[in-house]
């Protein structure tokens, strides 16, 4: 990430949704252990809060790691590593930024980072929604298995690596070995790309990509961005079956 | 010697393997894939003897003097730590490697006596979660299948920091095995060569590692154990990081441990032998003072009682087997000779475990050559040879006055060779001598 | 493996705190690196014609007047600052003479540090205890860098404890794992560089040592590091104007920096820069692999 990109965290400039008629289950970090915090959140059930805030991440690690429930959780500053490790139905909003592996293995839901993403943004994710408003660091989406990844800024080398399944859409510049080894993931990038990976080739934009792209920038929020400024990137399945031919790829 | 006449003199740098091997490379223009574990003679068990009981020490009586065999594992930091009845677990072998009735038997087979199962690189299959009163679930740089329903469906997590037989390599699946549903576990295109992951995608180096730990545990209410595996290498200080990372339990893979597919190279010239490895292990358990409270369990060729009674007289709190276990459910069979004969091979000489076309249905996914194999009737062999190991080391342990396996200790062995002395650094026998030592 | 923390200081408040402030952040970075501790802390220059040694004793019963006192027969000596097993003493000599000589005819010490304003303290056991045995909260300073390990393949010992110094005001702390080191402190021994553990990191700043003793400068020697290290690395170098950071191309091992107006600083994880001053309002970005970012003070 350049520091010129940096951003400061703004705990109240994120977007996010205005205050509805129900309140938040707050907890403080500063005062309840994480194991409370999450325990709870395991325990949600039928019958718990639907809506939860947590105060004080300072950076705590396995911060909502683990929920199991539609609810939704606003982490009201920066998180550590694995935030939302292992996400399935919440909605988990970070409005800060985000330390290794936010969201690593989400099956389901939702995590929108409004600030920056650490490495591996997303890693091995099989499904849902991981939106990054500012940049993602190296490795985003690597090993992603079915994952949708939209980030409004930059992401870092090794992004995409081994992705076998999924969409990530950059809006800023992708680093070097974009795609390397990748399978059968889309990459949609708006911006330069430093390099692409083994096997990793631009591919050509047709009706469908254009719209799978539209839908995403439009779940994710994103403004600013055309479908058109956009390229497409993928396998070229040379690696599929090894020929002695690519040895210099592996 | 086919072949031979007076006069002819293989060569020892060139014998008929290594001219083999060349002209297939010549050939192929690529390394050779196989499956199983390493083949060549390395110093192992065999080269360490019991002393029994006679003058000083005295034996318990068979049958009515009890010798036990319970362990449990992963009571660190979990709440619920594995119970077993015996000190031999089954090791992770991937749904994809094995076929499914193969998993199922394993699971039979060892739910049967009492003990573990472990799943693989392709993740948690109904069956085996069915068929296995434990079960094991790793979590491999692959991540494939990795899910937190299966986290929590599990007994135990094993982080696998590398295996045995190619320790810095990841897993490995050709796309003559990557069936429909393999493919779908797996989120990969069906048929395709399976590129290996050697890292973890979301963390590298123990610092890291305890910070994943902690996100496991939340993540699972800190029920688990949680075991991190590794393959033999620098088994000192891989233990000592392993413990400091979190690890409730270490299971440590000999070079000898066996694999579904992997480069030959992997297999036979990188890692050490499993017998190099317990001491050093020992040692870094008991100067952070956790031997016994951090289980370890040592895995790669372990055949027999004797070797279950060795590794554990070394100071091991259990073993592992994949190969012995396969073995056991009817691999390499001499009934089978003539099919084996087939695609080439010959029944105790097949290692192409990568190709899938196993006649005995265990290591393939054709489903007409799965078909083949019985779980049932695998379950049963299981159980019949894992209870005969526990009979065997019950055997030697009592010559050696033990009521319970864990009593066993260095000092009930010697040694046959020079290698083996140093590595279990226990005397050769006969003398009070310990070289290096 | 380990916890890697530098505070850069911009302000005269964040100064009079920096070491209660690194103390902060090594706690933070205790379950990263649980066997040792330590840290450089460039603080009150030695005057002009001398130079301070920072010397450790792993005798508890050190009889350190003894060692003012020779040091004061041979060069003149102040009285030497005491923080647990480790001891400052000005010396009214040039830094490289000084620590030649202590090498020399009091063996039973080691040098930690040498030069004008650095001063290196390290021990096994928990960075708690580290913090509180070396009194860090009553230490100020213009920049310092810390160190929590996490022994991997050397062992836990108080010379096997980051930071390295194989330089003047030069130190070295290390995230990660070299794979080549064991080639390199043969090459750089051939080169008259001196080594005292079999530590990878030290071989690291054995390196840096014997570049800049050839002429490169800072950034050189460090872009140096990306041809001929070879490993996983996240490194701080302090100098005696400032710090540098820089991550290996691969990149796999974290890193964190910040700024506000009172500070810079760098850490393994988040929550080690949490703590500081003014952090919920700083500003946040990750190295970018293989480029290397520096800070100094602006010469008097």
């Amino acid at each position: 990430m350049d520091p010129s990109r940096a951003h400061p965290a703004e705990p109240g400039a994120s977007g996010r949704p205005p205050p509805s008629g129900l309140d938040a289950q707050e907890i403080d970090l500063a005062i309840t252990p994480l194991r409370d915090l999450n325990a709870a959140l395991h325990d949600v059930g039928e019958d718990g809060p639907r809506r939860w805030r947590v105060l004080n991440p300072r950076g705590a690690h396995a911060l909502a790691a683990g929920i199991d429930a539609p609810i939704e959780v606003d982490v009201e500053g920066h998180a550590g590593y694995y935030c939302a490790g292992m996400n399935q139905l919440a909605t988990v909003r970070v409005h800060g930024n985000a330390g290794v592996g936010v969201a690593e293995n989400i099956m389901s839901g939702s995590v929108v980072v409004h600030g920056n993403a650490s490495q591996s943004a997303g890693a091995t994710g099989r499904g849902g929604l991981v939106s990054i408003r500012g940049d993602a660091s190296a490795r985003c989406g690597i090993s992603m298995k079915g994952v949708d990844i939209v980030v409004r800024g930059s992401v870092g080398h090794m992004s995409a690596f081994m992705a076998q399944k999924g969409r990530l859409v950059v809006c800023g510049d992708a680093g070097e070995a974009l795609g390397d080894s990748n399978y059968e993931a889309r990459l949609y990038v708006r911006g330069a790309v430093a390099g692409l990976g083994a096997d990793c080739v631009e591919k050509e934009m047709r009706d469908e990509h254009r719209t799978e792209l539209g839908e995403l920038l439009g779940l994710a929020e994103v403004e600013g961005c055309e479908v058109s400024e956009f390229r497409r990137y993928g396998s070229a399945r040379r690696l599929y079956n090894f020929h002695v031919d690519n040895a210099g790829e592996y | 010697m086919p072949g031979w006449k007076p006069g002819l003199r293989e060569s020892a740098l060139f014998g008929r393997d290594t001219i083999h091997e060349i002209q297939r490379a010549a050939r192929e223009g690529i390394y050779d894939i196989r499956g199983f574990g390493a083949k060549r003679a390395v110093p192992h068990f065999d080269d360490l003897l019991f002393l029994g009981a006679s003058m000083s020490r005295y034996p318990l009586e068979g049958y009515r003097e009890r010798c036990d065999t319970d362990v449990t594992v992963g009571a660190r930091h979990a709440a619920k730590p594995l119970q077993l009845d015996i000190p031999i677990t089954i090791a992770g072998m991937s749904f994809g490697a094995l076929s499914a009735p193969a998993k199922e038997a394993l699971g039979r087979g060892a739910s049967e006596v009492g003990t573990s199962t472990t799943t693989g690189d392709g993740g948690m299959t109904p069956e085996e979660r069915e068929h296995s009163r434990m079960l094991v679930y790793q979590l491999l740089p692959s991540r494939y299948g990795m899910n937190p329903d299966d986290l929590r469906k599990a007994d135990a997590i094993e982080i696998v920091v590398g295996q045995g037989a190619k320790p810095g390599g990841g897993g490995m699946l050709l796309g003559q095995k990557i069936s429909d549903r393999v493919a779908e576990m797996r989120d990969l295109p069906k048929g395709i060569d399976q590129r290996s992951a050697c890292r973890h995608p979301d963390w590298t180096g123990p610092d890291d590692l305890e910070i994943k730990i902690h996100e496991l545990r939340e993540i699972t209410d800190w029920q688990k154990p949680i075991f991190i595996k590794v393959g033999a290498t620098r088994p000192y200080f891989d233990v000592a990081l392993a413990v400091k990372a979190g690890a409730d339990a270490v299971v440590l893979d000999g070079m000898q441990g066996g694999t579904a597919a992997t480069q030959e190279v992997f297999i036979e010239h990188v890692g050490i032998p499993t017998l190099a490895a317990i001491r050093p292990a020992v040692d870094a358990l008991q100067d952070l003072g956790v031997h016994r409270e951090v289980q370890l369990i040592v895995s790669g060729g372990i055949r027999s009682g004797a070797d279950v009674a060795k590794a554990l007289a070394l100071g091991a709190d259990a073993v592992s087997i994949g190969v012995a276990a396969l073995i056991a459910l009817g691999d390499n069979s001499p009934e089978l000779d003539a099919d084996y004969a087939e695609i080439g091979s010959a029944a105790g000489f097949y290692d192409d475990w990568h190709e899938g076309r196993d006649p005995s249905g265990i290591s393939t996914q054709d489903d007409e050559l799965a078909a083949r194999f019985d779980p049932e009737l695998g379950g049963r062999r299981l159980a019949n040879y894992l209870r005969t190991m526990v009979l065997e080391a019950q055997t030697l342990a009592r010559a050696c006055g033990k009521s319970h396996l864990h009593n066993l200790e260095p000092e009930d062995l010697v040694a046959l060779t020079l290698e083996a002395s140093a590595m279990a650094r226990v005397p050769l026998a006969g003398t009070t001598w310990v070289p290096g030592a | 493996m380990c916890g890697i923390a530098g505070l850069f200081s911009k302000s005269l408040d964040v100064s009079g705190g920096l070491g209660g402030h690194l103390g902060a952040m090594l706690l933070q970075l205790s379950d990263r690196g649980p066997d040792s501790a330590g840290v450089a802390v460039y603080r009150e220059p030695a005057p002009l014609g001398s130079s301070k040694l920072s010397l450790f004793s792993p005798d508890p019963d050190q009889d350190w007047a003894a060692v003012q006192d020779a040091l004061a027969e041979e060069f003149g000596a102040g009285e030497p600052e005491l923080r647990a097993s480790h001891a400052v003493i000005v010396v009214e000599t040039d830094a490289e003479a000084a620590q030649a000589w202590v090498r020399e005819h009091l063996p039973e010490l080691r040098v930690m540090s040498a030069g004008q304003t650095i001063e290196i303290y390290k021990e096994a056991g928990s960075p708690r205890d580290f913090v509180e045995a070396f009194a860090l909260d009553e230490m100020q300073g213009s920049h310092a860098l810390g160190h929590t390990r996490m022994a991997t393949e050397s062992a836990v010992t108080t010379e096997h404890s980051h930071p390295f110094s194989t330089g003047l005001d030069l130190c070295l702390v290390h995230n990660g794992s070299l794979s080549n080191h064991n080639l390199l402190r043969r090459r750089l021994r051939r080169e008259g560089i001196q080594f005292e553990t079999d530590n990878d990191s030290e071989v690291a700043a054995g390196y840096l040592t014997y570049r800049l003793r050839e002429g490169a400068s800072l950034e050189q020697a460090l872009e140096g590091c990306l041809d001929d290290l070879d490993g996983f690395y996240t490194f701080a170098v302090g100098t005696a104007e400032g710090f540098a950071v820089l991550r290996d191309p691969i990149a796999c091992k974290p890193a964190v920096m910040a700024e506000t107006d009172d500070w810079v600083a760098m850490a393994s994880e988040y929550r080690a820069i949490a703590v500081l001053p003014g952090a919920e309002s700083a500003t946040l970005w990750e190295p970018e692999p293989g480029r290397v970012y520096s800070w100094e003070r602006a010469p008097v």
